[in-house]
């Protein structure tokens, strides 16, 4: 229960952070705006083209705006050290860690969400026929993504080059999430329903268990750092 | 609680041979400390003498290189969760976030803590350092000083057995000097052990009950504080960071 409770405080102070600063969701927003007038301007009206690039376009602009939105996710922890409040509280640091992945992954999944609406609008793209199935894809692969995010935003969140470092050691780990993400993404679009791309969503819940596992088990030794 | 025995009978600091090397340099070569139950301490130095570092490895912030630092009869190393559940620390950070309330700062950290209180009880330990009237004030708007009265208002709240304050007088008004001055006498009273780092020598000297010196890495002076004037404290403190520099 006091886990519980710990996990929740660290989402509701991140949650209430965001809602009056909302410092990260307007940067990720107007970072996702421009992504998509350069892929239109790149793509224009090609139907053909844009079906065969768009789960891989849909894709990168959730992996740059989650590299933008997860660089920043212990930023307010730097400040006035409460890093070192947050090291020195008594108990299991793994709710950390939850409580951050959470409030992580909802401000991706919002994203997200806009960003797909964007999508449908920009690429005249009925998201909508499809949107079952394609939520169930994007909230497992968000899951995944956020997961070991979270964990290499605190690994790197006390380290000079962290902007480099960061993404440098993210994307490699994240490649089975992608992989199975966008070839996902590519047969719901397609038509395919989610049983047809039950092998990935399979793929996908592995590594999100994996990359949880991972994070509440490793998190308290990356804290101290 | 089976910390509360063990440091009732020793000491509540502990601290052998202590060695903190940092990049190469030695911060702190050979520290020697014991404080009792019930004691405050008042640790002077120059600015680089290593006070900051001797709190940060008793708060379990950092590790020595050698030596051992003992805290309410645990290990600072070995048993550093236990130290962590009965030392209440304030450092040069006052651990606020900025786009919270004081009065959602304070919720926030005593829930982290595994010590959810109630609303009320909050609002007193703002009352105490003045700032009720700023309960739901963002702290993005506050000063320093007010951002400092936050984070005691904090310690108040986590019921330590251990009080580290790392120039807990930097930046308060008198007013609120005052109530550190008193707030730390009662907890002494209870049975409580405080050591704090300063440069002041009007606060913090008066609840102290003995004078610590940190020079060269180590202690060179420690004295009942009762024996020496302020004048007497300037005096040695001057001196021996002369010898520092």
């Amino acid at each position: 229960m006091i886990y519980a409770r710990r996990a929740w405080i660290v989402l509701w102070k991140d949650a209430l952070a965001e809602r009056r600063s909302k410092e990260a969701l307007n940067a990720l927003f107007f970072f996702t705006l421009l992504l998509l007038f350069i892929f239109q301007f790149t793509l224009g009206g090609d139907r053909e083209r844009l079906a065969d690039a768009l789960p891989g376009l849909l894709w990168l602009g959730f992996v740059l705006s989650g590299l933008v939105g997860l660089g920043r996710a212990f930023l307010t922890e730097r400040d006035h050290d409460c890093w070192e409040g947050l090291l020195l509280s008594p108990g299991d640091k793994s709710a950390i860690y939850l409580g951050k992945l959470a409030g992580n992954l909802l401000l991706m999944l919002l994203v997200e969400a806009i960003t797909l609406v964007l999508f449908g609008v920009f690429f005249n793209l009925d998201v909508g026929r499809h949107l079952p199935a394609l939520a169930g894809v994007v909230v497992l692969g968000t899951v995944g993504f956020a997961a070991v995010g979270t964990l290499f935003a605190a690994m790197t969140a006390q380290v000079r080059a962290r902007e480099l470092l960061f993404p440098v050691l993210l994307l490699p780990v994240l490649v089975p999430v992608l992989l199975a993400s966008v070839k996902a993404t590519e047969a719901v679009l397609a038509g395919e329903g989610l049983s047809g791309v039950t092998h990935w969503l399979k793929l996908l819940a592995a590594a999100d268990a994996v990359y949880v596992a991972v994070g509440v088990l490793t998190f308290d030794a990356i804290l101290e750092g | 609680m089976n910390w509360f025995e063990p440091m009732m009978a020793d000491f509540a600091i502990q601290v052998s041979a202590l060695k903190k090397i940092y990049a190469g340099r030695p911060i702190l070569s050979d520290v020697n400390l014991a404080i009792r139950p019930g004691e405050a301490v008042a640790l002077l130095g120059a600015n680089g003498a290593g006070k900051t570092t001797l709190l940060r490895i008793l708060a379990t912030l950092s590790r020595p290189s050698r030596g051992t630092a003992v805290v309410a009869g645990h290990d600072c190393v070995k048993h550093a969760e236990r130290v962590r559940e009965c030392v209440g620390f304030v450092a040069h950070g006052a651990w606020v976030y900025d786009d919270l309330t004081a009065l959602e700062n304070l919720k926030f950290w005593t829930t982290l803590s595994g010590r959810p209180t109630d609303a009320e009880t909050l609002r007193v330990a703002l009352t105490a350092v003045d700032l009720d009237r700023f309960a739901h004030a963002r702290v993005r708007t506050f000063s320093v000083g007010m951002k400092r009265r936050l984070a005691l208002a904090r310690l108040t709240l986590g019921r330590p057995r251990v009080i580290l304050l790392d120039e807990p007088f930097a930046g308060l008004d008198q007013q609120a000097g005052k109530w550190v001055d008193e707030y730390l006498a009662a907890f002494k009273a209870s049975g409580g052990c405080v050591l704090l780092t300063t440069h002041s020598f009007g606060r913090g000297l008066g609840v102290a009950d003995r004078i610590v010196i940190l020079a060269g890495g180590g202690v060179v002076l420690d004295t009942p504080a009762a024996a020496l004037s302020n004048d007497d404290v300037r005096r040695l403190y001057e001196a021996h960071a002369e010898d520092d520099a």
